[in-house]
């Protein structure tokens, strides 16, 4: 007798734990065959402003770990990803790719993993030396030590682009996370799935809660909130158009969010040399200049 | 023989004629060009409320031409071998420091600064400036790993305020130009002359045409520059409100941005500081400029215990300030730098007052009959809830606090939307550095205050803005690595 799969519908990643979103909708996943994949949690404004407290709570403590133990811990992400491959590449194929019918094959699925999880352990590595790359000793005129170093910005929104659902959100959570900034993620809107079985890996990786958040939901409902709340220091990733773009950085002007925001289309995800940059880092930091008298 | 027991000081004045002239013109592609719209403003001499000069008020004909200007002159100076850009840069910081004593003249009777400041302070500091950045023309391909071949970004807009006049031209201009960017400059209205006259400087160093133009006017000259179409990069610095419309207004273009804007900047002193030390800091954090400084350490927190000694001091120091004549060599606080400033500044004094703070004068020495004063002050008996704990003032009046432990220091320092400065006096090291790590600010001084080189990068976080000037991080805003 066959047996029924169980199928449960994917929840938030906030804080730490995984809770359904307050709306109580979900949307559903349509796979290349247009049978239900999955179910996702349709997160709302109200679900962001709830991950923005939490988030908000966990960045000194995450700032305040020594730069080793959070390259540790993202080395530790990569570690968990690597173990999962195989779910991860069944997530990356459950839908059709944009614009086709067919979904992503096994060779081109299981090569997007291989380089996210890659790209996680190249920014482990980054965690206590970008510091040293991009900061500086200030040869001032006059008696005195000055010297600056970046420090976390702060709260980051991480927007994913659609495609690649798994490889882009590495790629632009990584960065945000080893300049020691707190991340919340919007999942690819056309494959979440990818996003929240990463979410699954950093709850088993020693990743702080609310370090790593991660909401799935539709761009045009969600957008406009990471834009316009308040207390959400900057917005990295990808957007789908200049539209997004606009509206982003519309609400960012308000309470002088950082923005640095890149075309989806215009991406080349597996650009190595340039996405291994420390100056994909550097956006979400804040140099900061200190003076000190020396000598009596 | 009498011996004369009046300890004042006599007169002092500098006595160099910087010969302003009647009208001044704007700049645009290497010419003096009246603009299109043939309407004109008067800049003042805030000290005397004496006109100095009628000068242009650039309309958007005029910033076409300017921004065109620019951009014809972008494809050839970007192209320049980087060692002849150095050259111009390197000339252009020489002949500021031959013509210092002029420039520093112009400034203090154009802005009110008192020139023992804009002669040993800022003059120094815009020619280092070039001086600094000129030397970075040839070594862009080293200052950022990994990046070997970075690019200039464009025209740049800028956009400057009137408290450092010509040193606010200096940090916009000198990296913009290291970088192979050109530039439309705007200087404040109030303050528009040095920036004319560093027009003339660069005419007599043969910088090419085109590459800095200087467009005069007021806020709406400044919104049609930020707006040109065909400008790449917009660097601001001023208010944060303008600052935001700035950034509103650029969202979706793809124009580059730096902006560095308000303060309300804490300067704390511990009971273990050398408190003798820590006053002249306070006085240097909030009297410098008449307190028209955007990093003004306007917000002192006191440790309790030591309170009433620092309260009694700085009476005391305070009551040594002399305030009048910006051009008077013993002068230590000049002249406010225009009407509508003094009633803001007014206007917040009298809004502490209300609000229960207790207000502290020491000095009742007699101000000039004419031009704009404000004698220092400070307010104690100020709530963190009070305006005058909150806003940027802008002037030379400091707000009292006290408190008891370091964690409450630093969540009192952090709570305002402002990040640019802060300053900190102890003389424990590890507690130093522990509270200069967790404030959240551009700069933090230790143990001193409002210190600036151009090699140090300067800029805020939060809603001071963001962006980097001065040093190799002042480079980053004008380059595409």
């Amino acid at each position: 007798m066959a047996r029924e799969p169980i199928l449960k519908t994917w929840k938030l990643f906030i804080g730490g734990a995984f809770p359904r979103t307050e709306s109580g909708r979900t949307m559903i996943l349509w796979g290349a065959d247009d049978r239900v994949v999955a179910h996702c949690c349709q997160g709302s404004r109200k679900d962001l402003r709830n991950t923005v407290e939490l988030a908000r709570k966990a960045l000194p403590r995450w700032w305040a770990r020594d730069a080793y133990n959070r390259s540790q811990i993202l080395y530790r992400i990569a570690e968990m990803a690597e173990g999962r491959t195989a779910e991860l590449v069944d997530a990356i194929r459950c839908v059709p790719e944009a614009g086709t019918d067919r979904a992503p094959t096994a060779a081109t699925a299981r090569k997007e993993v291989a380089c996210g999880i890659d790209r996680l352990v190249a920014f482990a590595g980054w965690c206590d030396k970008f510091p040293q790359v991009i900061g500086s000793r200030n040869p001032v005129n006059g008696p005195y030590h000055d010297f600056t170093m970046p420090e976390p910005t702060g709260v980051c929104g991480v927007i994913a682009p659609n495609e690649p659902s798994f490889l882009g959100l590495v790629s632009h959570l990584a960065p945000v996370l080893a300049g020691g900034n707190v991340a919340i993620a919007l999942a690819s809107e056309t494959n979440p799935l990818p996003s929240m079985v990463l979410a699954e890996i950093c709850a088993t990786s020693d990743v702080p809660g609310g370090v790593v958040n991660v909401l799935t939901g539709y761009r045009r409902e969600l957008l406009p909130e990471f834009a316009d709340h308040r207390d959400i220091d900057a917005i990295g990733g990808a957007t789908e158009g200049n539209e997004e773009r606009r509206l982003l950085e519309l609400g960012a002007a308000d309470n002088m969010k950082r923005v640095r925001l890149e075309h989806a289309a215009e991406i080349d995800y597996h650009d190595d040399d340039a996405r291994h940059s420390p100056w994909t880092i550097e956006p979400f930091t804040e140099m900061k200049t200190i003076w000190h008298p020396s000598g009596s | 023989m009498t011996v004369n027991s009046d300890w004042t000081y006599a007169p002092a004045p500098e006595r160099v004629d910087p010969e302003i002239a009647e009208r001044h013109r704007l700049f645009i592609d290497g010419r003096f060009l009246s603009s299109r719209g043939r309407r004109t403003f008067e800049t003042a001499n805030p000290a005397t409320e004496a006109v100095l000069s009628e000068c242009d008020e650039a309309n958007a004909a005029d910033v076409d031409a300017a921004v065109a200007a620019a951009r014809a002159a972008f494809r050839k100076w970007s192209r320049t071998r980087p060692q002849e850009r150095a050259k111009h840069l390197y000339r252009i910081a020489r002949r500021i420091q031959e013509r210092s004593r002029e420039l520093a003249v112009l400034e203090t009777m154009d802005g009110g600064k008192p020139i023992r400041e804009s002669r040993d302070v800022d003059l120094p500091l815009v020619a280092q400036h070039f001086f600094h950045n000129a030397g970075w023309c040839d070594k862009l391909k080293y200052a950022f790993p990994g990046a070997t071949d970075p690019k200039p970004i464009g025209v740049c807009a800028q956009v400057i305020p009137w408290n450092f006049p010509l040193l606010m031209l200096a940090w916009k201009i000198a990296p913009a130009l290291a970088c192979g960017n050109t530039v439309v400059l705007k200087p404040a209205e109030t303050t528009p002359l040095t920036a004319l006259r560093f027009a003339e400087i660069c005419e007599e160093c043969e910088l090419p045409k085109g590459v800095v133009n200087i467009v005069t006017g007021a806020g709406e000259t400044g919104r049609l520059l930020v707006e040109h179409p065909d400008v790449d990069k917009i660097a601001f610095t001023g208010s944060t409100e303008v600052g935001k419309r700035i950034a509103a207004s650029s969202a979706g273009t793809g124009k580059r941005l730096t902006l560095e804007l308000g303060g309300k900047s804490p300067n704390i002193v511990f009971a273990d500081a050398s408190i003798d030390q820590a006053i002249e800091g306070i006085v240097q954090g909030i009297w410098f400029n008449q307190g028209h400084v955007c990093c003004a350490g306007s917000r002192l927190f006191v440790q309790e215990s030591v309170l009433s000694e620092v309260i009694t001091k700085l009476e005391r120091r305070l009551s040594t300030l002399r305030v009048g004549d910006p051009l008077d060599k013993n002068t230590d606080v000049g002249a406010i730098n225009s009407g509508a400033q003094l009633a803001t500044i007014r206007d917040y004094l009298e809004r502490g007052r209300a609000e229960g703070a207790t207000m502290h004068e020491p000095s009742d020495a007699s101000l000039p009959d004419k031009g704009h004063w404000c004698r220092p002050c400070f307010l104690s008996d100020v709530q963190p809830s009070h305006v005058v704990a909150r806003e940027e003032i802008f002037g030379p009046v400091l707000a009292v606090m006290s408190f008891r432990t370091p964690e409450e220091a630093i969540s009192r320092a952090n709570d305002t939307r402002f990040g640019l400065a802060a300053g900190v006096w102890t003389d424990k090291g590890s507690k130093i550095f522990e509270i200069a790590s967790r404030l959240q600010a551009g700069v933090v001084w230790l143990n001193t205050y409002n210190r600036f080189d151009a090699t140090s990068p300067f800029g805020g976080v939060k809603e001071s803005g963001f962006g980097r000037e001065g040093g190799l991080h002042g480079l980053r805003g004008y380059l595409s690595l």
